[in-house]
């Protein structure tokens, strides 16, 4: 097998709801990856930081409290500041319909809301690593307006 | 920051090296992503040789701290203690936060860092979560260059935890040049500080948790024990409180003053043998097919031992 991808779940702001990160982190662990915690309450620049640190491929970012409006954009616009371009960014909780084409345009490639199964997890990282070896580029930081096809 | 984002992997021999070579100049220089590119590349089994000076193995003044010690008794909770210390007094410290692979799946979920609220501020301080790839011992492969790296960047004090460790695991010793081990309350009767393993390689104890009822029983147990030792006076032993911060300052004073390297230097060259030994194999050409044939039940261990080594028994 290649080498497993690093990826960080992480839960930005004041919310402590983080049992669907924790399951998230645990299916990706057993779909053969290296996942990095955070654990609850970080800000945008920590989990910049900590992307950085770990030299994360993919970031996963958490939010049940309403606050992704915010948070979202301002993590994949600190990401695109610091250099971490290749970065692919996906999000989960509780993110409305109505609010989800703000998140793809600020650089998010997939949303898990509830109702997600594993597989879809799993196949949309099947997907970008399919798409990388192509040499086609979905970091935050690439001007591709790909996109998981989830709800 | 622009360079540090170009890809390994890509492009010929020469291209590699340039790029190594710049990271190597930028992780020098203070760059973080550099640096954490530079420890991928190390992990990926780069090799660096030419780069990165391999390190002194110090038995006087110590430049990395092996922190060992059961699962639960605290370690990442006190190495954050440490890390807060040593980086208010000026150092600049790194640490290497180990846990373990699946055997299943060969994912790994590393959670050492939730709980080191201090090392995701400042510049003098850089924490790698790593996943043990399911090496024998809980040590990667290439952590040994992986601290080249980091002595190479410049950091004062390394740290490497160790996934929660048992009673025999001491490969952590063919890397640090100190050990410090972790233990908690509820450890069990007293003979449990009479077994051999790695209290007698460690160089100092901290018993951790000692706003909790035990603790002292659990100090005076390992301390009696270390007074048995006819080798030498046995390791100090430090009641702390990672929680609190009781102890803290007397732990992080007797870290700062340890005297030369308690642990046998017979033992120290043996797992250092075994480590490179076990690295060899796992990078043989011939691993991953041999792993396969055993799994199926076509080739017997021996075999592949007799295979992939040259050995005949």
């Amino acid at each position: 097998m290649d080498a497993p991808l690093r990826i960080v779940i992480a839960k930005p702001g004041l919310d402590g709801h983080d049992r669907g990160a924790k399951v998230v982190a645990r299916i990706l662990r057993d779909s053969g990856h290296e996942v990095i915690y955070t654990g609850l309450r970080r800000t945008p620049e920590q989990i910049v930081r900590i992307c950085t640190d770990e030299d994360a491929q993919v970031l996963g970012l958490s939010s049940l409290s309403g606050a992704h409006g915010y948070l979202f954009p301002r993590v994949c616009e600190l990401l695109r500041e610091s250099g971490l371009t290749d970065i692919i960014v996906f999000g989960g909780g509780i993110i409305p319909e109505d609010d989800r084409d703000e998140m793809y345009s600020s650089g998010i490639r997939a949303i898990f809301g509830p109702g997600s199964t594993s597989e879809q997890m799993k196949d949309f990282l099947n997907e970008i690593i399919r798409r990388s070896t192509e040499g086609k580029s979905d970091g935050v930081g690439s001007d591709s307006d790909w996109r998981w096809g989830c709800r | 920051m622009g360079s540090a984002q170009t890809q390994i992997g890509a492009g010929d021999a020469g291209d590699r090296m340039s790029t190594l070579e710049s990271l190597c100049s930028q992780a020098a220089a203070g760059e973080r992503l550099a640096l954490a590119k530079l420890l991928t590349a190390v992990e990926r089994g780069e090799d660096l040789a030419e780069l990165i000076p391999v390190r002194e193995h110090s038995v006087d003044a110590w430049k990395v701290l092996g922190v060992t010690g059961a699962p639960g008794v605290g370690k990442s909770c006190l190495v954050d203690r440490l890390v807060k210390a040593w980086v208010d007094a000026g150092g600049k410290v790194a640490i290497l936060a180990i846990d373990p692979s699946s055997p299943v799946s060969g994912g790994a979920l590393l959670g050492d860092r939730m709980r080191m609220s201090s090392v995701d501020e400042g510049q003098d301080v850089y924490l790698r979560s790593i996943a043990t790839r399911n090496l024998p011992g809980g040590l990667p492969a290439r952590i040994d260059r992986m601290l080249d790296a980091l002595v190479f960047a410049g950091f004062s004090h390394i740290i490497v935890e160790t996934v929660g460790a048992g009673q025999s695991e001491v490969r952590i010793i063919a890397v640090a040049d100190r050990i410090l081990l972790v233990e908690g309350p509820a450890r069990g009767d007293v003979i449990q500080a009479e077994k051999a393993g790695v209290m007698e390689l460690a160089d100092l104890i901290a018993v951790n948790k000692s706003d909790l009822e035990g603790a002292e029983k659990a100090a005076e147990e390992i301390r009696m024990s270390m007074q048995l030792s006819e080798v030498d006076d046995g390791a100090p032993v430090i009641l702390c409180s990672a929680h609190t911060g009781d102890g803290i300052s007397e732990l992080v004073e007797a870290l700062d003053n340890l005297p030369n390297a308690r642990g046998a230097a017979s033992a120290r060259a043996r797992e250092r043998l075994l480590a490179a030994w076990t690295e060899s194999l796992l990078l043989h050409p011939g691993w991953g097919d041999a792993l396969k044939s055993v799994e199926l039940g076509e080739i017997t261990v021996r075999e592949v031992i007799r295979d992939l080594l040259g050995h005949e028994d």
